[in-house]
């Protein structure tokens, strides 16, 4: 057979039927990409080696950029675990057109948000004490423990996409694992909504407890706060829409189409629909926060707000802005098969989970108690930006060479015909 | 909120706010006491330690009415305290008689999980390694466990002293759980020149403090989060009393 010297030197790598753009261009990319994660590596080692001290973290902000991070990749991320369940346990089987990429951005979030806990507890070398020295009684113990055994399932679920690769799947034994790991998928994705459910709400239920912070202190329902609940809702209203957001970027980075727009759309009615879930209990709660857990604690509603940088602005923007706006956008399918509004409410969904981690985490710390204390001001400094980069970048190369060598979308061929 | 151990003997503090004057000896005696670490640079007093705070309260009126207050703030020791139950490591616990909340450093990951939940700010944690200039080592109180970088470190009431006590009862043939008014009191209540701040056993009548807290004056600090301090504040001027939690407009002050 005469060989194609047109085809980029690695074609014989790529997935079945599939072009991709030349090595030289792909290497320069990935180029870019590693400039980017080489300025985090450095962040990084700055902050191990030096300590928190490098940081803009201090007292009062104990919790900063990094956790807003952290709790906003999880929640974005939560695709995964929700259209696995909904593909694999209530069989809506379009979904499976996506069920990849969901399963590699969900990988991404959580294995990235672990690597940046790792920098950011003071002893990294201790992380292993919360299996070991776990205090039932801490919402963070069962964050600690669902976050990393659901990384596990979600590696799990992303070998076999890894074994298909078509030279690797060559091999029979790796064919036959990988095959055999498909007809368990839906057990893995059955864990995976147990423990995603589970560690979601354990976020929100970390804030939630602080009944010393009325900023985030709420009532609840037996051990859980209510924002045990709204966390789980938050991210399952708008992790969907934000796999379909990594989707259309990659659609316009490589200039192919990857999914089908139904596809998309039935994406946007499933985050639109929990999304309109959400925003009904998170009215209710804003309100009773406002209404009664404030009052109770000697303070207004005004005193939790501060200036621009901590002001109503943010309130506002996300619950109506980033959370009615969207809802009502998605849910509505005229509006929502408009493909400008669809990007843009996905995109406001997406701003609207970030906020609601941003405040819940900085603000909550912003806001002062004692009524003669001060409040703070928080920015994260170059040390906090690099290493949030770094996993962007981290990010952005899984993605890629997932991209360029595995069959990542099912209807890749069959659209670019 | 998970429950706590009720304790026979709970160590508290009467601070009488209409006594201090704001000099910082106790702030000084507690650093010393207590093996902080001097730094190179604690102009950023977000990334300084210290476990006693002397905080500035005024009244907010122009002269003549202007006013101030010195209010030092030590660790809390809450009965319910918001820390202890989200550590996820059990770092840090209320389980021994007296009630002092413990702070194990060998066990803190440095989380930070208990600072955030802390609304006194009470809780400090380590940015920067602890290096004492050469000869200042010499300084330090054998006692007293330093701090590595990267974990959480607050006021433990002198703890070693409270073990001292106890161990000198023990060598004279007291009962090391009944220690008498004085036998065990912090740093910074030995430092104070005005004896505005007074420790002892808040349930033990036999003690001065026990008396003090009952006192009509006596406030804590956002007694209406449901904390349960054992540090107590005295002050006979209402607007001090009024500084101690968040009221609203039509809401009376205690006392």
């Amino acid at each position: 057979m005469d060989k194609n010297y047109d085809l980029p030197i690695d074609a014989a790598l790529f997935p079945e039927g599939c072009t991709r753009c030349s090595l030289s261009k792909f290497l320069v990319w990935i180029a870019a990409v590693m400039a980017v994660f080489g300025w985090g590596l450095y962040a990084a080692f700055r902050v191990l080696s030096e300590g928190l001290g490098v940081t803009g973290l201090d007292d009062y902000f104990g919790f900063g950029l990094w956790i807003t991070f952290d709790l906003a990749v999880i929640a974005l991320g939560a695709g995964a675990f929700f259209t696995g369940l909904l593909r694999y346990i209530l069989n809506i089987d379009p979904l499976k057109n996506i069920i990849n990429l969901t399963v590699i951005v969900g990988f991404l979030c959580y294995s990235g948000a672990m690597l940046v806990l790792v920098l950011d507890i003071g002893q990294p070398l201790r992380a292993w004490f919360g299996y070991w020295h776990a205090n039932v009684h801490s919402m963070l113990t069962e964050v600690i423990f669902c976050i990393t055994c659901y990384c596990l399932v979600l590696i799990i679920e992303y070998v076999p996409l890894i074994l298909e690769q078509k030279q690797l799947n060559r091999n029979k034994l790796v064919h036959a694992i990988a095959h055999n790991f498909h007809l368990m998928m839906p057990l893995f994705a059955g864990i995976g909504a147990f423990l995603s459910t589970f560690h979601q709400g354990s976020l929100g239920g970390m804030y939630g407890v602080l009944f010393a912070r009325p900023y985030i202190a709420r009532d609840g329902f037996f051990i859980w706060p209510w924002t045990f609940f709204l966390y789980v809702l938050s991210a399952v209203g708008s992790g969907p829409v934000f796999t379909v957001l990594v989707c259309t970027i990659m659609e316009k980075m490589s200039g192919k189409r990857l999914v089908t727009w139904e596809i998309k759309s039935l994406m946007g009615k499933i985050a639109g629909t929990m999304l309109t879930v959400y925003m009904v209990f998170k009215l209710a709660d804003t309100w009773a926060w406002a209404n009664d857990i404030l009052p109770r604690s000697g303070l207004t509603f005004d005193q939790l707000f501060y200036g621009w940088i901590y002001g109503k602005w943010l309130l506002w923007a996300e619950l109506f802005a980033c959370g009615v706006l969207p809802a009502i956008i998605l849910i509505t399918p005229s509006l929502r098969n408009n493909r400008t509004l669809f990007y843009t409410a996905a995109i406001l969904d997406c701003i609207g989970v970030t906020i609601n981690r941003y405040v819940m985490t900085v603000q909550a710390l912003a806001a002062p108690v004692m009524p003669f204390d001060s409040w703070e001001t928080y920015a994260p400094n170059w040390a906090e930006w690099g290493a949030s980069a770094m996993i962007m970048a981290y990010a952005a190369l899984i993605l890629s060479l997932s991209y360029r060598y595995l069959p990542v979308f099912p209807q890749e061929v069959k659209l670019n015909k | 909120m998970s429950s706590f151990k009720e304790f026979k003997i709970k160590w508290g503090m009467a601070i009488d706010l209409d006594k201090c004057t704001g000099c910082g000896a106790c702030m000084v005696a507690c650093q010393a006491e207590n093996n902080i670490a001097p730094q190179p640079d604690a102009s950023n007093k977000l990334k300084s330690l210290n476990w006693l705070v002397v905080y500035e309260l005024t009244n907010g009126k122009p002269f003549p009415e202007h006013e101030v207050a010195y209010l030092p703030r030590p660790c809390m020791q809450c009965g319910k305290p918001s820390c202890v139950s989200v550590c996820p490591v059990i770092a840090t616990e209320k389980n021994e008689e007296g009630g002092i909340v413990s702070q194990i450093y060998p066990r803190c990951i440095g989380c930070r999980y208990c600072m955030a939940s802390c609304p006194y700010h009470a809780r400090y944690f380590n940015w920067f390694d602890p290096i004492w200039p050469e000869g200042m080592d010499k300084t330090l109180t054998p006692d007293v466990s330093v701090r590595p970088r990267g974990v959480v470190e607050k006021c433990s009431f002198c703890h070693h002293r409270f073990m001292q006590a106890k161990d000198k009862a023990r060598v004279e043939g007291r009962d090391p759980n009944a220690l008498n008014d004085g036998d065990y009191i912090t740093s910074c209540t030995e430092a104070c020149p005005n004896g505005a701040i007074v420790f002892g056993d808040v349930n033990n009548p036999a003690h001065k403090v026990h008396e003090l807290v009952k006192s009509k004056y006596a406030f804590r600090l956002l007694e209406r989060l449901g904390t349960d301090p054992q540090v107590y504040y005295v002050s006979r001027r209402e607007w001090v009393r009024r500084l101690g939690d968040n009221y609203l407009e039509n809401e009376k002050v205690k006392g």
